[in-house]
């Protein structure tokens, strides 16, 4: 896909997040944004998938480790045919099939039930090894928050991959700077980042995760990389896209009322027309 | 007098994942730097591709697994229960339990069989702790024989199962020709009239014994062996309690939350009677040998009778 058809549409994505939470009139907006760029990345482009099929047995597989975004992997799904996207406002509500944390029997195209940090990464390496037992060459994305990887399990998992060498895992660390508490280096530092996965036996690649030539390419040299699983560490910007939740870590788990949700789509609409001129 | 055979459920363990393995090619197992004690060595040996160690990291491991079985593999975890259900607890209800997949988790060292290595390593509040998870399986098998059919029965069914093993050798009880493991349905080992003792694990042996000097005393106690407590074959439980009216549960485990936990839950909400809880009074354990340990706590045939006449005076 081109770099301006993913742009417009990691801004439906974008759009698709900010109705499903408010939708929810609860949920983690903040995090799903700066992510949008990737989740789009993933599905229109870099994975084997099918939205018809599911539980393809040689699909690629993806696991939100930082489960609290759902609202972004719902809304990619949503928006690449998995499941009507009139749908997204439904997130958390009593019986709908979009649970505010990944449920992977709950939800088409979920391959991983996560949303307790630092677990998802785990059942990623899994999934990889399971493809090196089997000679399979389906690959294997996971996303995790970079407050998440201040959890222990994430390093039990990374030193793992390393030592078995899953060159058919990528690791993705969605480096927004701000968790709950506030700045990442101000609650307990988990920099440098990209020198830990490196002392893990990970080949790292630092990019602007809010950039699709930057993702492009990282991808690309992630598949073209052996012997090695990779680590994507993607700066972005934490609420991307919407005027007010930009760089704020009061957006993180908060939901816009509806005078903010018009706000945040007025924005996004700017953007659509912006990107809509330049084609 | 034929000299009784004694065989550790651990050993059980892995001798039944090596003789299925053949049998079940996407049978897998894992370990956490300890498959010389859990005897998934045996396999390891066996099928050296298909044993995976993941060094020092059970919560890893447990995740591993998840994903290992989202992609058609049957995973066996092993590690000493402290870790794979205490440590491991929140990977294995999120991971595990919430996604209802197929992982088996095979827990040895489990109780206060354990001896030496004392309290931080003796175990007594796993089942409680697993028969919380939705849709999880807790078997506690009592020797070797109903070991090694639990391993199988666990290969053979599709979903999350807890099994609980032993480090010490104990006798095995249930070399009978028509010995039959079904999930889910407690074992009639003695009819009896006067009290039911429902045990699980190492404690029916101990049941059996209690019962046998009961008898020497002219009471007749009915002995139940509970090998899956979740889901709890409550008929068995319930027509036995209708019989005796009066009740003891028998487990090297907690009395908060295990068996007797699980028989109370039934008995009060169907047929309420007298019951005696018999394991670890909300204590830890300590160092000691097993058998010394077992005495101690009045886990040995000799220390259910004496309790088992206290609660009948």
């Amino acid at each position: 896909m081109e770099n301006l058809e993913l742009q417009k549409m990691a801004n439906e994505v974008r759009k698709g997040i900010v109705t499903a939470v408010h939708g929810a009139k609860a949920g983690h907006p903040g995090g799903s944004l700066s992510a949008a760029d990737i989740f789009t990345y993933l599905y229109f482009d870099e994975m084997n998938i099918d939205p018809k099929n599911p539980k393809m047995e040689n699909r690629d597989r993806f696991v939100l480790s930082k489960g609290h975004t759902a609202p972004g992997l719902y809304s990619a799904l949503a928006n690449r045919g998995y499941f009507p996207v009139e749908d997204l406002p439904t997130l958390r509500h009593l019986g709908s099939y979009l649970q505010g944390h990944p449920c992977m029997q709950e939800t088409p195209g979920v391959d991983m039930s996560s949303g307790s940090l630092g677990q998802g990464i785990s059942a990623a390496v899994g999934m990889a090894l399971a493809a090196k037992l089997d000679n399979k060459d389906f690959r294997v994305y996971t996303l995790l928050g970079d407050g998440e990887i201040q959890e222990g399990q994430v390093w039990e998992a990374a030193m793992f991959a390393g030592h078995r060498a899953l060159d058919n895992l990528v690791v993705i660390v969605d480096n927004n700077g701000l968790q709950i508490d506030g700045k990442i280096e101000d609650v307990c530092s988990p920099y440098p980042i990209d020198k830990k996965f490196e002392a893990f036996n990970f080949h790292v690649i630092n990019i602007n995760g809010n950039d699709f030539d930057e993702i492009r390419a990282a991808f690309k040299e992630a598949k073209e990389t052996k012997g090695q699983p990779t680590a994507i560490i993607a700066k972005t910007v934490k609420g991307k896209g919407v005027s007010f939740m930009e760089g704020s870590a009061g957006w993180h788990g908060k939901a816009p009322n509806d005078e903010e949700y018009a706000i945040a789509m007025a924005d996004l609409d700017k953007i659509a027309e912006e990107l809509g001129g330049a084609n | 007098m034929a000299d009784v055979v004694k065989i550790a459920t651990r050993e059980s363990y892995g001798n039944a994942l090596a003789e299925c393995g053949a049998e079940f090619p996407n049978l897998v197992v894992l370990d956490a730097d300890l498959a010389g004690a859990t005897k998934t060595g045996v396999f390891k040996k066996a099928f050296p591709d298909r044993h995976i160690d993941c060094g020092i990291a059970e919560c890893n491991m447990t995740g591993i697994a998840a994903g290992l079985s989202t992609c058609g593999k049957i995973p066996f975890i092993s590690s000493f229960a402290m870790f794979a259900a205490g440590r491991n607890y929140e990977q294995v209800r999120n991971s595990i339990g919430y996604p209802h997949l197929n992982v088996k988790i095979g827990a040895t060292h489990a109780g206060i069989t354990v001896g030496e290595d004392g309290a931080t390593h003796q175990c007594n509040e796993d089942i409680a702790l697993m028969r919380t998870i939705p849709g999880m399986t807790v078997i506690v098998p009592s020797d070797d024989v109903e070991a090694k059919a639990a391993v199988r029965a666990a290969i053979e069914y599709v979903g999350p199962v807890y099994i609980r093993f032993g480090r010490a050798a104990v006798p095995v009880i249930n070399d009978q020709p028509d010995y039959k493991f079904e999930i889910g349905k407690g074992v009639l080992l003695k009819e009896g009239t006067d009290v039911t003792i429902v045990a699980t694990g190492i404690c029916v042996d101990s049941a059996l014994k209690a019962a046998e000097m009961l008898a020497a005393d002219g009471i007749s106690a009915e002995v139940i062996n509970i090998h899956t407590i979740k889901p709890l074959d409550e008929e068995i439980v319930l027509n036995s309690a209708k019989k005796t009216g009066k009740v003891v549960t028998v487990e090297e485990h907690s009395v908060i939350g295990g068996l007797g936990s699980a028989v109370c839950d039934v008995l009060a909400a169907k047929n309420p009677v007298p019951v005696k809880k018999l394991g670890m009074q909300d204590i830890y354990g300590e160092s000691g040998p097993a058998a010394a340990l077992v005495e101690k706590y009045k886990l040995d045939g000799k220390g259910v009778y004496a309790d088992i006449k206290d609660f009948l005076k």
